[in-house]
Parts: structure tokens; sequence; C-alpha cells
């Protein structure tokens, strides 16, 4: 008996803890393995641009801007004159304005859900071989020049941390959204395979 | 004691001490008076002599050919003529057991790289975003913390079966299973505190591109692991050396190798990564995440020629990124009766299962299949049955939305040769 009721205070305020969420208890690490890295670190390292554009460094760029440095930086070279007719992917589309973006071809400036998306991939994947050398003014005005290419901004608009996550997009809203992900559930609700 | 192993080690005592002959062998130890020859040396192989490099590091035997291939045939050739990796698919028409060799493990890459060649005493691993204290850990750190081995296979999105290939590797190569030994991130993110506000997680590598996928914050505390082991030794370079996330169930792209952070986030990250999956409806993109049941036999497969009528043991695998598989049956009919397979091993949470089903072919056309059920009752479909699912019309090169795990039928002909059931 005595042992059950052990068990009871244990276990209640256990579970209240976990009820309550990891803000109110686990105040303290367990295993104190390991150092906490410098805001400056994180700053340097933390490259993943959120829809928000929060994690954007400072800097500015427009799509005239961005023509110099697509050639000086070599992007020409493999995606071809202002993206078209290059071995690497096609960054401008060939359709007409009238045509879905569904429809269009698969261009990361065109298609992508938020404009944030454009520059977080100039900036972490590109020139290829030399990732990571671009200057935030670089890819700014890159991220500006292939907006404008694909007729998404006007060519004189300043891209900063504060224009470019409100550049609105032309696939909108009509894209599929995440399902919030449950834990031993089928893949989708009412699908049976 | 065992009592024959007693008598036997009495035996030996009593011949060496010469007192009795050993059977056939005993003859050959007597013959050996003219021609020194050990017992069972008629029959002995060439040597294998033994170099350093042998004894150190074992290899196959020669005459043991299976290789990876690319993916899809015709696609990118690796390494292109820049030395890049791009996808290469594992010869399960080959395989036995459920562990794919390390050597053998499908590689595929963000957009064809080139492997980095980290030093694991000067990697880290930080944790960071949405917790009460960022956490910045060396490798030999990190192995500090209680760990976990586990079977999980990694699936790639691109393992899709079409009527063009022909052998399992091409259907079914860009999937592979291993045992992982690593630290599970839930340990990592309590050390950390998690904040209320956590809802997605950001995982990405230190390659050149930096590869970043957005996972559910469900899915990290229930089972990722931070792995540093594989079969037994650390990460091969080219899954992931030294430390990469297992993201078990989910398609291979988030398994996010050569791992350097983890950022904790309140909303969905659409990085790079995630606009490969930009899908227009909700529903193809929820079928594009997680693996569905799926299963193929491995043996008799496209390409293979049976020897004649007569028994034969049916072999393949079995996996799901909805927990472990319960029930595989064959069809040897083409579809028409099905029959429940056996299990060679335990079936485990997202890992390959080993099935078979003893079969005695007539010689006579056929069709041979399998269907799986996962533990949530999940079922693999026939490519049909999901086209009528989404109610459009079922034509041969029917393209299934979201990743593909159709069943895969092979054709048995008189002539014994086995090939694409979808050709």
């Amino acid at each position: 008996m005595g042992s059950l009721n052990l068990l009871r205070v244990v276990t209640i305020p256990l579970l209240l803890g976990s009820l309550l969420g990891s803000t109110a208890f686990a105040q303290s690490p367990t295993y104190g393995v390991g150092r906490t890295p410098t805001a400056e670190e994180i700053r340097r390292m933390d490259i993943s641009i959120g829809p928000t554009g929060e994690e954007l460094p400072p800097g500015r760029g427009t799509a005239k801007e961005g023509a110099q440095v697509y050639v000086q930086k070599a992007c020409v070279g493999c995606h071809g004159a202002a993206g078209i007719g290059g071995l690497a992917p096609i960054l401008q589309s060939k359709q007409g304005a009238d045509v879905p973006v569904w429809k269009k071809e698969r261009i990361l400036p065109l298609r992508a859900p938020h404009a944030t998306i454009v520059w977080d991939f100039i900036n972490r994947g590109m020139p290829v071989g030399l990732e990571g050398t671009l200057t935030p003014d670089e890819v700014y005005s890159l991220t500006a020049y292939l907006l404008f290419l694909n007729k998404v901004i006007p060519e004189d608009l300043v891209l900063d941390k504060q224009s470019l996550p409100k550049v609105r997009m032309p696939i909108g809203d009509e894209f599929g959204k995440p399902h919030h992900f449950k834990l031993n559930a089928p893949r989708l609700e009412g699908y049976p395979y | 004691m065992d009592p024959e192993r007693t008598s036997r080690r009495d035996l030996l005592k009593a011949a060496l001490a010469g007192g009795i002959t050993l059977g056939t062998s005993g003859k050959a130890l007597a013959q050996g008076h003219d021609h020194p020859m050990t017992p069972g040396s008629e029959n002995a192989s060439p040597m294998i002599h033994g170099s350093k490099e042998q004894i150190e590091y074992g290899q196959r035997s020669k005459y043991v050919t299976s290789v990876r291939v690319q993916h899809p045939i015709g696609g990118r050739p690796s390494p292109d003529v820049f030395g890049k990796v791009f996808h290469v698919a594992t010869p399960l028409q080959d395989s036995v057991g459920v562990i794919t060799p390390s050597s053998l493990h499908y590689i595929a890459t963000t957009r064809g790289s080139f492997l980095p060649d980290i030093d694991p005493k000067q990697h880290t691993l930080t944790i960071h975003g949405l917790v009460d204290r960022p956490l910045t850990l060396t490798m030999d750190e990190l192995k500090r913390f209680p760990s976990v081995t586990r079977l999980h296979f990694i699936e790639c999105a691109g393992n899709r079966h079409n009527g063009k290939q022909k052998n399992v590797q091409d259907t079914h190569g860009m999937t592979s299973c291993s045992e992982w030994t690593g630290v599970l991130l839930s340990t990592l993110l309590k050390e950390c505190g998690l904040k209320g506000s956590a809802k997605w997680f950001v995982a990405e590598g230190a390659e050149e591109v930096k590869g970043a996928s957005s996972i559910p914050i469900e899915k990290a505390m229930d089972d990722c692991i931070i792995a540093y082991g594989m079969n037994g030794e650390p990460l091969r370079p080219q899954q992931g050396f030294p430390v990469r996330i297992m993201v078990p169930g989910f398609e291979g792209i988030y398994h996010t190798k050569f791992l350097r952070r983890i950022k904790i986030v309140d909303r969905f990250y659409m990085n790079y990564n995630e606009f490969g999956h930009l899908r227009p409806e909700d529903k193809e993109l929820a079928l594009g995440e997680q693996i569905g049941p799926k299963s193929v036999i491995t043996y008799p497969s496209g390409t293979q020629q049976l020897p004649g009528p007569g028994f034969y043991e049916i072999s393949g695998l079995a996996w799901s990124g909805g927990g472990a598989i319960r029930t595989v049956e064959i069809s040897t009919d083409g579809g028409k009766k099905w029959n429940r397979a056996e299990f060679k091993n335990t079936p485990q949470r997202m890992a390959h299962v080993r099935f078979a089903y003893q079969w005695k072919w007539d010689g006579t056309e056929t069709q041979i299949m399998s269907r799986c059920t996962d533990e949530i009752g999940q079922r693999q479909p026939t490519r049909e049955q999901i086209a009528n699912w989404w109610k459009v019309p079922f034509e041969r090169d029917y393209r299934v939305p979201g990743l593909d795990n159709s069943v895969m039928p092979w054709k048995i002909a008189r002539d014994r040769s086995v090939t694409n059931g979808l050709a």
C-alpha cells in the first residue's frame, strides 16, 4: 500500500508536468553534455530563411544590379542569357503571361510560394562550386533580377529584409499545404492505401 | 555440457594419442605418410593469399559481383564528368535477409553532389531556435548521450516502377535497410528544453548545397535518430559521415546527411527541398511525405531465368512508413488467389521484412506478385485500385499520385524467363 501511495505522489506531478509542457518543468538539462553556442555563432550559421524573412540579413538589391551580378558571377555560363538556353535549369519562363502558373515550367523564382525561398536557395546553393561566397547585396540583387525576368516584380523594386517577404508570388494560395502530421495515422485520412 | 561434444572431444583426444582412426578423415591421415595431405584436401580450392588490406578490412569474394547502378536507367551517370554523384540503386535481385550491405546502400543527393570529406573532430551539431538552451555538440559529446540501435529502411521518392524497367534494381532499388545507431532526437530536444511554440524543425546538412528539410516536431519527439553508426561501424561518407538524421518512414530526402544544424521553428519552412514537394493539392502532398505499405518479390524477378518447373521459394521485401508490416500475401496466378507469406525475420517498425512463399511452378505462363498490410491497417494497392480511388481512368502508363507503393507483378513465361509484368 505504502509503495502504491508513493507511486501516486510521484506520478501525479509528472503527469501534470507533461500536460503543462516543457517550459514549466524541464528547467535544467539532464546530461549537461555539450556547450551553449554564442548568439553570433548561431546568427552566422542560421541560413534558413522562413516565410516571414526574420532571418534575412541587412542588404539590398534591384533587378538592374542583379543583371550585372548574373554576368559577373558567371550564372550566365550555366543558366544561359537571361535564364534561358543553359545546361543548368531554366530560370525564365517561356510561356505567355496568360498561362496559369501550374502549367508553366517548374522554375523556382516563378512557382515558389514565398520569394524568401528564392533568396534562401541562391544564398545556400549558388554558384555551384562557390556556394556561400555571395554577399547579401548580391543575393538580393539576383533574387530581384530573377523575379523581374518572370514578371513577378517591377524592374525598379528594391528588395531588402522588409520588402522581400512581402513580394506576392504568382502561385498565390494555390498550392497544397502540409497536413497536420499525426503519429501512427494513415498518410491521408480516408485513403485506404 | 553437451554430451555429443564431450564424446567427440574424447574421440579426438584418443585419435591424437594415436589409438584409433576416424572414418574417412582417418584414412586421409593414414595416406599422409606418402603424400602429406590434410583431411579433405582432395577437393581444396585455390587459396586467397592474405594481403594486409584483406586482413585489416575484409572484402567479398571475387565471385560475388553484385553492384549498384545509376537510377533511373537513362538518368545522369554517377560519377558524372565532374565526379558528382547522382542517384544509384541497390541490387535487390541479389539481396538476402534484410540488411543492405553499407557498400550497396542506395545513394541519392539533393542535386548531384561531391561527397564532403568531413573530419569528425571538426564537425559539430547545433540545435537552436525555439529551445530554452541552444546546444552545440562535438561528435564525441554526441556519443556520450544514451543511444538506441534500430533497424530502419530509407526509400527515395524516386523509387517508382513502370513498364520500361527490366529488373527489380531498376524498379525498386532506391530502398535500403540498415541497422542504425545514434541518439534519439527527443533526448537532445529535452536536453535543450523545447518551447511550447515549437511546431516544426529544419534539419540541415554540411555539404556544399546545405540541403535542408522541414519536419513536424511530433516526429522529432517520437522516433527520429541522430545517427552516427550504420551496420556496426561509423556511417559511410555516402550515407552522411559523421552524422545524419533518421526520420523513420519518411521519404529519403528528409534523412539529412552530414547533419550540422537543427533549427526549431513555429511554422513550415519551405526550404529548397520542400520546393521539390510542391503540389497543387493537399491530398497529393500528403502522399509524398511518408512511405506507404510496399512490397516486391526479389526472387524470381525481372531478367532472371528459372531452371525449369518445380519447387521455388518465392522471396521478397516488404516495408512501410506507417509502422511494422503485419501481413504479406503472394499471388502466383496473376492476382486471382492470394496466399499468406511467411516472415523470415521479426517485422519491425519502418524496416524491411523478408517474406517467402513456397511454390511449385507447373511450367505454364503466369504472373507472380506480392501485397502487404501494415500495423495501422494501410494496404498496398494495385495501380488500378489507386486510379479507381482517385476516380480517374486507369491506363497503362498511369502515374500513381504521391509516392508509388503499388503492387509489382513479374511475368514468368513458358521459356522460363522472368520479365516486368507491367510491360
